[in-house]
C-alpha cells in the first residue's frame, strides 16, 4: 500500500495537474473517506487555487437520521438490549445525548469491528437480545445484510439489526439538482463502487453533463482521479470513468448484490441536514422482519427538531464552506457539535475544523 | 463508507457447520478472519479487499500498476514536456 | 515482558498454599482476613526493610532537589500481551520520576480490588510488581489495600506513587525549549496501544504485538549523565499518544512545532492493525516511549546514544521547534502535504468510515 504514497509520484501527479488547469474548477468528491485522505495527506493545500475540493454528503454516519440515534439511544437504555455498534456512531449526538455517553451511563453497548461479531455474542447470550446499528454506505450493505443471513441460518431469536442505509447515486443527483450547487466534476466512492458496480454513474454523467471518476483512497488514488477528471473537463467530456480499477469491477460484485437483494429493498430516506430523498436507501424485507429492529421492537420516538443553528444540509452540498456558519468554531466544535458534519472526522466541519488550525480545541 | 484494507489469504476454512466459508487474511503481519461469501473464487495465495470482516473484492495485480504508468501514458498523448520524466520510480 | 521471561518470573515466585480462592471485602477491612492476606506470603513478594516495619509511614531520608509523582492505573484488560496492569502501574511512575530528570527510588502502592477477584491473578500482579520494582531499581516502601463490593470497581485499580532524587545534571523545564531543538521519539509508536485492542472484544485480531511497557530510568540517567542541560525536556506520550502531548506542549509553552510523518518509527504489524481499526497511530497510547526535546548542537549525539541502548533501538528524530505558528503542531504527511494536528475530543474510537 506504500507505493501509494510515494511523494515523489505525487508531486508528478501535483505538476501534471497545475499543468493541465486552465480555469477554475469546483470537485466534489462523495465519500468521507476520500475526504479523509485529502486532509490527512494535506493535499488540498497543494492543489492549485484553480481547483476547489468540495465534500460531499458521503459520511453515512453524519446523515443517519436524528431520530435513529434516539431509537438506539432508547434501545439500549430503556430495552436494556446489548447495542452493537461502528466506532464511528458512538459520538454523534442525538437529541439529548450519544451512545458513547448512555455506555458511560451503564447501557450496554459495544463497539465491533464486523457485524458478523454481533451474531456471534447474540448466541453466545441467549437470554438477552442484540441489536446491531447497521449504519452505512452500499460498501457495508452486503456484510450487515450477510449478519442477518447467518442469524437466520443458525436460528438465532435474539438478533436484528437497526438499520440506515443510504445509497449514493441519488445522493450525487440531489447534489446536482440543487440549482444552488455549483459542481463541474464528481469523484465517487471506490469502495461502494467495488460492490455496485459503475453502471448507475453512466445515466447521470450523461444526463448532467458531468464526469464521474470512481477513485481509491490513498493519497496517489485521489490525485490521480482529481487529474483524471480535471482532464475531462478542459477536454469538456463528460464521461465515467474507473481509477480504482485493481478493485472495482464495471458490474461491481455480484454476490454482494446478492446478498443486499436478498434481505434489503429500497425505499424513501431521510438523509439528516438534507431531508427525504428519494429511494436512496434500503429498509429490511418483510421476509426478515424478525431481524428488523424498528419492527421487532416498539420503538416510537417523536422526531426531534434539528439545532436550527445548523446549516449541514448546504454543507454537504456543497452550497456553503463551514467557515460560512455562523456557529463554525464558536457554539459548534468537535467537543460539542451542533450537527453531524463536525462529529465525525470525515464530516466537512469537522475535516475544515482540524485542517485550519485557525481556531484552538 | 470506505475502510477496508487489502490482505493476503492465509487459509481458507469452512465453519458454521460447514456453510460459511472464512479465510485467515494477512494484513502487514497481523490476522483477521474474514468471510469469503462474497468471493466464492478466492483462495489461498489471492490478495483480498476487507470491510468489516468481509471480503468484498479480489486485487487486480495488473490493474494495481496502472496509477504508476498513468502520467507516462497520458504523456505520450502529446504533451510538451518529457516522457521520462514520468515514469514511476522503481522503489 | 517476553513470555519467557514471564515463565521464569513464575518459576522463580510459586505461588504460597492459601486457604482462599478470591479477594473478598474481608480482606480489605483491615481486621483477621487483612493480616491473613498480608502475612499468608503475598506481601513477602515485595519485602524491603522499610516496608517490613509495616507502620502507618514509610520513614526515608531524602536529600537535596527530589521529584515526586503519582498515577493511578485502570487498564482493561488487566493481563495484555506483554504484560499486565502490575508491571504498568510500577514503569508509570518510575517513568513518571525519569522525566523529571530524577532517579526513582521509592513508590508507595495502593490497591483497589473489586471483590471476587482470583487471588491467583492478585498473585500474578504481584509477582509482576515485584520483577518490575527490581528492574527499575526501586523500592515499594508503603501501600494499602482496599476491596469495593462487584461491581464497583473494574477487577483491580491501582494507584503508585514515587519520590526520588533529581540528578544534578538535568534541567528539565518546558521554559527550556527553543527554538531549533530537535524531538526525538524513543522507539516505535503506538504499540502498547495496539496490544491491548488485539485482545479487545469486539476487535481482536491475532498479532505478535506486545505491550512496550518497560522503565526508562536508567537509559534516561544515562542520557541526563551525558548531555545534561541539553536534555530541554522529557516526556512520555501514554494516554492519547504522541500527537496530544505535543499538541499539550505546543499549547502550554506556545512553541510551533513541525513534524514529518514518514519520520516516526512504527512496527508493520502495529501500522497495519492501526489501518484494519482506523486509528491514527499518532493517538494511540504508549508505554515504554519517551519523547526529548534536545538542543539542535547535541540532537545527533543524543540518537546515536539511544541506539545503543536497549530501550533505544528504534529512536529516531521525528521533528524540531519552529518560529513559525506558535502553538500548533503541522505535521508534514507522507506525500508531503501538511496537516494541523489538533486535539481529539476524546478517547480516539475504531472507525469504518
Amino acid at each position: 500500500m506504500s507505493e501509494y504514497r510515494d511523494p515523489e509520484l505525487a508531486k508528478k501527479y501535483l505538476e501534471e495537474i497545475k499543468n493541465t488547469v486552465s480555469r477554475p474548477w469546483s470537485i466534489m468528491e462523495v465519500c468521507g473517506g476520500q475526504t479523509h485522505s485529502l486532509v490527512k495527506n494535506g493535499i488540498i493545500d497543494m492543489l492549485p487555487d484553480t481547483v476547489t475540493m468540495i465534500h460531499g454528503p458521503g459520511c453515512p454516519v453524519c446523515v443517519t437520521p436524528l431520530n435513529l440515534i434516539d431509537k438506539a439511544i432508547y434501545l439500549a437504555e430503556e430495552k436494556g438490549v446489548i447495542l452493537c455498534s461502528f466506532g464511528d456512531m458512538l459520538r454523534v449526538p442525538g437529541s439529548q445525548k450519544n451512545l458513547l455517553e448512555v455506555k458511560a451511563e451503564g447501557a450496554d453497548v459495544r463497539i465491533l469491528y464486523s457485524p458478523l461479531e454481533a451474531v456471534k455474542i447474540a448466541e453466545d447470550n441467549p437470554d438477552k437480545e442484540v441489536v446491531f446499528f447497521a449504519v452505512g454506505f452500499e460498501t457495508t450493505a452486503p456484510a450487515n445484510a450477510l449478519s442477518v443471513v447467518h442469524a437466520h441460518r443458525r436460528g438465532v431469536k435474539n438478533y436484528s439489526i437497526l438499520a440506515s442505509h443510504v445509497l449514493v447515486p441519488p445522493a450525487i443527483k440531489a447534489v446536482i439538482d440543487d440549482e444552488e450547487s455549483k459542481i463541474d466534476g464528481f469523484l465517487a466512492a471506490g469502495h461502494v463502487c467495488t460492490i455496485m458496480g459503475n453502471s448507475e454513474y453512466h445515466p447521470l454523467s450523461a444526463e448532467y453533463k458531468v464526469p464521474i471518476v470512481v477513485t481509491g483512497f490513498e493519497p496517489l488514488d485521489v490525485l490521480q482521479g482529481i487529474l483524471m477528471v480535471i482532464r475531462q473537463l478542459e477536454q469538456s467530456k463528460s464521461e465515467v470513468e474507473n481509477q480504482y480499477a485493481r478493485i472495482v469491477r464495471e458490474d461491481g460484485n455480484p454476490e454482494a448484490q446478492k446478498v443486499i437483494n436478498e434481505v434489503f429493498e429500497i425505499r424513501n430516506q431521510m438523509w439528516r441536514g438534507i431531508g427525504e430523498i428519494p429511494e436512496s436507501g434500503y429498509a429490511v424485507r418483510e421476509k426478515y422482519a424478525e431481524f428488523d429492529a424498528t419492527k421487532k421492537y416498539d420503538v416510537t420516538i417523536e422526531e426531534a427538531p434539528e439545532n436550527p443553528d445548523c446549516i449541514s444540509g448546504q454543507i454537504m452540498k456543497g452550497i456553503k464552506k463551514p467557515f460560512e456558519c455562523s456557529q463554525f468554531g464558536k457554539k459548534c466544535k468537535p467537543t460539542n457539535p451542533l450537527g453531524a458534519p463536525m462529529v465525525s472526522s470525515e464530516g466537512a466541519c469537522a475535516a475544515y475544523y482540524h485542517f485550519s488550525g485557525l481556531v484552538e480545541a | 463508507m470506505c475502510l477496508a484494507i487489502p490482505g493476503k489469504i492465509k487459509s481458507v476454512e469452512m465453519q458454521y457447520d460447514g456453510r460459511v466459508r472464512m479465510a485467515t487474511v494477512l494484513f502487514g503481519g497481523i490476522t483477521k478472519e474474514a468471510s469469503l461469501e462474497m468471493l466464492p473464487d478466492a483462495d489461498i495465495g489471492d490478495y483480498v479487499l476487507v470491510h468489516v470482516g468481509v471480503a468484498i473484492s479480489k486485487v487486480n495485480e495488473e490493474e494495481a500498476q496502472k496509477t504508476f504508468k498513468y502520467l507516462a501514458e497520458i504523456g505520450e498523448l502529446g504533451d510538451l514536456t518529457d516522457v521520462d520524466e514520468y515514469l514511476p520510480k522503481t522503489n | 515482558m517476553s513470555e519467557n521471561n514471564k515463565i521464569r518470573m513464575q518459576l522463580q515466585c510459586p505461588m504460597p498454599k492459601l486457604d482462599f480462592d478470591v479477594i473478598t471485602l474481608g480482606h480489605g477491612s483491615g481486621g483477621v482476613l487483612t493480616n491473613k492476606l498480608l502475612d499468608s506470603g503475598v506481601f513477602d513478594l515485595l519485602s524491603n526493610d522499610i516496608l517490613d516495619e509495616r507502620h502507618d509511614g514509610a520513614f526515608l531520608e531524602l536529600n537535596g532537589k527530589t521529584a515526586f509523582s503519582t498515577d493511578s492505573f485502570l487498564v482493561s484488560p488487566i493481563f495484555f500481551p506483554g504484560g499486565n496492569i502490575g508491571e504498568l502501574a510500577i514503569n508509570g511512575t518510575v517513568n513518571d520520576l525519569a522525566m523529571c530528570g530524577a532517579t526513582p527510588k521509592y513508590l508507595s502502592l495502593s490497591f483497589i480490588i473489586e471483590e471476587g477477584l482470583p487471588v491467583k491473578e492478585f498473585w500474578d500482579i504481584l509477582v509482576a510488581i515485584k520483577f518490575a520494582c527490581e528492574k527499575a531499581g526501586v523500592q515499594v516502601v508503603t501501600g494499602d489495600t482496599k476491596v469495593v463490593e462487584k461491581g464497583k470497581g473494574d477487577k483491580i485499580f491501582i494507584n503508585t506513587s514515587g519520590v526520588g532524587p533529581i540528578h544534578e545534571k538535568a534541567n528539565i523545564s518546558a521554559k527550556n525549549i527553543s527554538v531549533g531543538d530537535k524531538i526525538i521519539i524513543s522507539g516505535n509508536v503506538a504499540s502498547h496501544g495496539m496490544a491491548i485492542m488485539s485482545v479487545r472484544e469486539g476487535l481482536e485480531f491475532e498479532s505478535e504485538i506486545i505491550s512496550d511497557t518497560t522503565n526508562l530510568n536508567h537509559t534516561i540517567i544515562n542520557l541526563i549523565e551525558k548531555f545534561g542541560s541539553n536534555i530541554h525536556l522529557l516526556t512520555d506520550p501514554t494516554r492519547g499518544g504522541v500527537a496530544t502531548v505535543l499538541k499539550e506542549i505546543a499549547q502550554s509553552s506556545e512553541i510551533g512545532i513541525d513534524l514529518k510523518q514518514r519520520d516516526f518509527p512504527i512496527d508493520e504489524q502495529v501500522a497495519s492493525a492501526c489501518e484494519l481499526l482506523g486509528l491514527d497511530p499518532l493517538y494511540v497510547a504508549n508505554e515504554g516511549l519517551f519523547i526529548a526535546f534536545v538542543s539542535e548542537s547535541e540532537a545527533d549525539a543524543v540518537l546515536a546514544t539511544l541506539h545503543q541502548d536497549e530501550n533505544g533501538k528504534n529512536a529516531r528524530i521525528i521533528g524540531s521547534v519552529v518560529q513559525e505558528h506558535p502553538k500548533q503542531v503541522i505535521m508534514e504527511s507522507a506525500i508531503g502535504g501538511k496537516r494541523v494536528i489538533s486535539m481529539l475530543p476524546g478517547e480516539q474510537l475504531p472507525r469504518i468510515c
